[in-house]
């Protein structure tokens, strides 16, 4: 103690405190290690954790509908979805108004097909109707250009609702020689305009951004589209409340001629539009689907994974017979547990040998091991199908030697043996390989010391040297099921219907019904299982140990 | 003595069982070894069939032929899937490899912060269900454009190689005498020199067979490539899956046959390696 204090701390060769010097040495030995890592760190994050995130982040997104019916979204979150009617006109009209511009975008199928996942019909409702929403209206429009042939014209519309400083800057544009819309000022409201017609205002710039983005119109050249008289109508028709002062001059005086006569307009439920079109739109469950399915993240793909719904009043199960997941990972997993088991009983023979035998032997057998585990996926998958098919090596040996007559040759295909035979075969060297490592280890002359202490060769088998070889077991059961559970190219392949796998309905849904929120939640679920397995073969096993051949 | 060997007190219980489980073990290496043989064979087929004519059973030297293989190199779809394969499959590792050796040499220095994380993060494309892999990159490569690219399909395969690479090389790096570049730096050799004078040459058999590991996940691929590729970038793998779901013609078999005679050709390469490294590395070769 003393000697420390005289002397003080020990110092390195340039004078700094030795401790310090050896922890600078230390940081940049870790910095080096991490810059050799960084790069291939990066990659991975970049091109597989992303993805994975990715999906994860797919099994829950929701946005589209809130994305493409924002008015709607608004309008019910107010509305009481226990009455057994349709939503009032005031909801109908921002339904109106968004269907209108998701239709002119084409968003409109992408979000029946969204909601068609959760209520089987509003995919074609969708359709049909986005079709026909941009005559919604059209009863008004009429009316609105017989009292004054002004309204048809684009530019009364501009004048009354664009901003001034937007019509002088596109006119500039314009003179400037543009004529691709994509380069010209999106349009602009008038300052206050939204005050005094709130629906038109909205409804019109709507129409004026996607006449600009999407068709490359000049708005001013253009007529809106009826729901835009639509939205008119309602703006005038609820009367008083119009400040006609606080607009143009030109303008406030059509406003008000306009405004004078809109109370004796013909006018049309909103409603019985929508019914004339698809009687289903008076069907209170397809509002509250929409209503349910309204939140930007939702748990209803996870809900339909395992044969759940989300209804407005809570969860409940989907009806019979449209139960299928929870049968898909049943199967799954039984039949993980089938391969995995008949790769013990194929497997623990083979690696007791192989580690009995003496060396060189052994690695003469342990090649016939090794080829299946190097070749080729599908080569063992066309070999399987080429040896159980009805007119297949098998099923002739069979008919040749006289056990099976040749009308009643074995269904081996297309069905869970199939699958099952096949992954066994394809999964069995790794059952082998790591048993073959764990027996390799036992040291024979515990077995030789239970016989001489009397046991029989049995005892000695099941009391000392099975004990022994179970952590290989579990390794091997672990893998095999770890890799069993995820396999889709031999189930697609030889499965036939009955013994495919959940993995089949995931890539299913991927490329042929395109729900991928649901392929997405199918997906986690796998994945968190795998992991689970994996987290327990870490813990049993130990990452470091896996060993390739 | 071997522990096989029956001795000579044994009963005749214990010597019928004894021969037994040999029997056993030898139908179960023919369960392994035969549906792999037997394609070979049936790939010689002169007619279209999948099973053993009369002809071929009584070696009659017509009921042989090459016309499936004929097939296979003069079939326009099968060559550009031939192609693809041969594509795709070194870039991919070359990626792995390179990427791969250097983070294994970090991974194996002595202070590594976050080592079981990083480590984690870098095996997850092996344990990762290959369809999980497949739709997750399908999701993200189309987001990102590369879905449908060249480049896609590699750098996937790419991730799907590196924990090979990774472990090969790291098992080898296991019995690496770090007093080697030591010794190599007082003699005043730079760490590049050190790298690929001395270090390099003795984990070369570790880095070679991660890179055969990493260039048959790639070539033997099929499902990450069936979502992240399209028709262009159709892979042996690929065709010989639509081949076999769709129309199945006897030439797949032709292609298998060629197939294993690859695979038997990288497992020796991979098992001379392997004993190469270990004599190197001072172990008794096992």
């Amino acid at each position: 103690m003393s000697e420390a204090t005289d002397t003080g701390p020990m110092l390195a060769a340039d004078g700094r405190p030795l401790k310090q010097s050896l922890k600078r040495a230390l940081r940049a030995q870790k910095l080096r290690a991490l810059m050799l890592i960084a790069p291939l760190l990066l990659f991975v994050l970049i091109t597989f954790i992303a993805p994975i995130a990715d999906m994860l982040f797919r099994s829950v997104e929701n946005q589209i509908v809130s994305q493409t019916l924002p008015r709607t979204a608004q309008a019910l979150e107010d509305w009481d979805s226990t009455g057994g009617d349709m939503p009032p006109d005031d909801i109908l009209a921002a339904f109106t108004y968004d269907l209108v511009a998701a239709a002119e975008r084409k968003d409109h199928t992408r979000l029946g097909t969204r909601l068609n996942y959760e209520m089987t019909g509003i995919s074609s409702l969708f359709r049909k109707t986005g079709r026909r929403v941009d005559d919604f209206g059209e009863i008004y429009r009429d009316q609105f250009v017989d009292l004054d042939p002004a309204w048809e014209k684009g530019e009364t519309w501009v004048t009354l609702l664009g901003d001034p400083e937007w019509i002088d800057e596109y006119a500039a544009w314009k003179a400037a020689g543009g004529d691709n819309e994509a380069g010209a000022p999106l349009f602009r409201l008038k300052d206050g305009i939204a005050q005094v017609l709130p629906e038109t205002s909205d409804a019109y710039a709507q129409f004026a951004r996607i006449a600009q983005v999407e068709n490359n119109d000049d708005p001013s050249g253009e007529e809106p589209w009826a729901p835009v008289y639509l939205a008119l109508y309602r703006d005038l028709a609820q009367g008083g409340g119009i400040d006609v002062a606080s607009l143009g001059l030109a303008e406030s005086a059509l406003v008000e001629t306009t405004a004078k006569e809109v109370t004796r307009f013909e006018a049309v439920p909103l409603r019985s539009l929508y019914t004339d079109v698809e009687d289903d739109w008076a069907d209170p469950e397809v509002w509250k689907t929409v209503k349910t399915f309204l939140p930007e993240y939702t748990p209803g793909y996870f809900l339909s994974a395992v044969d759940l719904q989300k209804t407005p009043d809570g969860i409940s199960a989907k009806p019979e017979n449209q139960q299928l997941y929870i049968l898909l990972f049943e199967r799954t997993l039984f039949m993980s547990l089938v391969i995995m088991g008949s790769c013990v009983l194929l497997g623990y023979p083979i690696a007791y040998l192989l580690s009995n035998l003496p060396m060189r032997t052994s690695n003469v057998l342990l090649i016939l091991v090794l080829l299946p585990f190097w070749t080729s996926l599908l080569v063992r998958t066309s070999a399987w199908k080429v040896l159980l098919q009805q007119q297949g090596v098998i099923n002739d040996v069979l008919v040749w030697a006289g056990i099976v007559a040749d009308d009643a040759r074995l269904v081996m295909i297309n069905n869970q043996f199939g699958t099952i035979v096949a992954m066994t075969h394809i999964l069995l060297p790794f059952m082998i390989l790591p048993l073959y490592s764990v027996m390799k280890t036992i040291p024979p002359s515990y077995v030789r010391a239970a016989k001489s202490l009397g046991a029989s060769n049995w005892t000695a088998f099941w009391r000392v040297y099975f004990p022994q070889s179970v952590p290989g077991i579990g390794a091997g059961c672990i893998l095999v099921f770890i890799l069993a559970i995820g396999y889709y190219i031999t189930p697609e392949l030889v499965g036939g219907t009955t013994g495919t796998f959940i993995s089949n309905r995931i890539a299913y849904h991927i490329s042929s019904s395109l729900n991928w929120g649901l392929a997405a939640a199918l997906g986690t679920i796998l994945l968190a299982v795998v992991l689970i397995l994996y987290w327990l073969y870490d813990r049993l096993v130990g990452i470091d140990n896996v060993s390739l051949g | 003595m071997s522990q096989m060997d029956l001795p000579p007190y044994a009963t005749l219980g214990q010597k019928v069982w004894h021969y037994a489980f040999f029997v056993i073990c030898g139908l179960i290496f023919f369960f392994l070894i035969a549906p792999i043989l037997v394609i070979i064979p049936l790939s010689f087929n002169a007619e279209n069939f999948f099973t053993f004519t009369p002809g071929m059973l009584a070696f009659e030297a017509d009921a042989y032929s090459l016309k499936h293989y004929r097939d296979f190199f003069t079939n326009p779809s099968w060559q550009q899937a031939l192609a693809n394969s041969v594509k795709i499959a070194p870039a991919a590792t070359l990626i792995s490899v390179s990427l791969g050796t250097l983070a294994a040499i970090g991974l194996s220095q002595d202070h590594v912060p976050f080592r079981r994380a990083i480590m984690a993060i870098l095996i997850s494309p092996m344990i990762v269900p290959l369809i999980i892999s497949a739709a997750g990159m399908y999701f993200f490569y189309s987001r990102i454009g590369l879905q449908g690219t060249y480049l896609g399909v590699v750098l996937a395969h790419a991730a799907l190689g590196i924990p090979f690479v990774i472990i090969t090389v790291t098992a080898t790096l296991v019995g690496f005498d770090r007093s080697l570049t030591r010794a190599s730096a007082s003699l005043g050799a730079n760490p590049v020199t050190t790298f690929f004078k001395v270090q390099m040459p003795l984990i070369l058999p570790g880095v070679i067979s991660g890179g055969l590991f990493a260039f048959i996940t790639s070539f033997d691929e099929v499902v990450v490539v069936l979502f992240v590729g399209s028709a262009n970038q159709q892979t042996l793998p690929w065709q010989m899956f639509t081949g076999l779901r769709e129309q199945i013609s006897p030439t797949i078999l032709a292609v298998a046959t060629i197939l294993v005679v690859i695979s038997i050709a990288l497992l020796t390469t991979v098992e001379i390696l392997r004993r190469r490294s270990e004599r190197l590395r001072g172990m008794s070769p096992g």
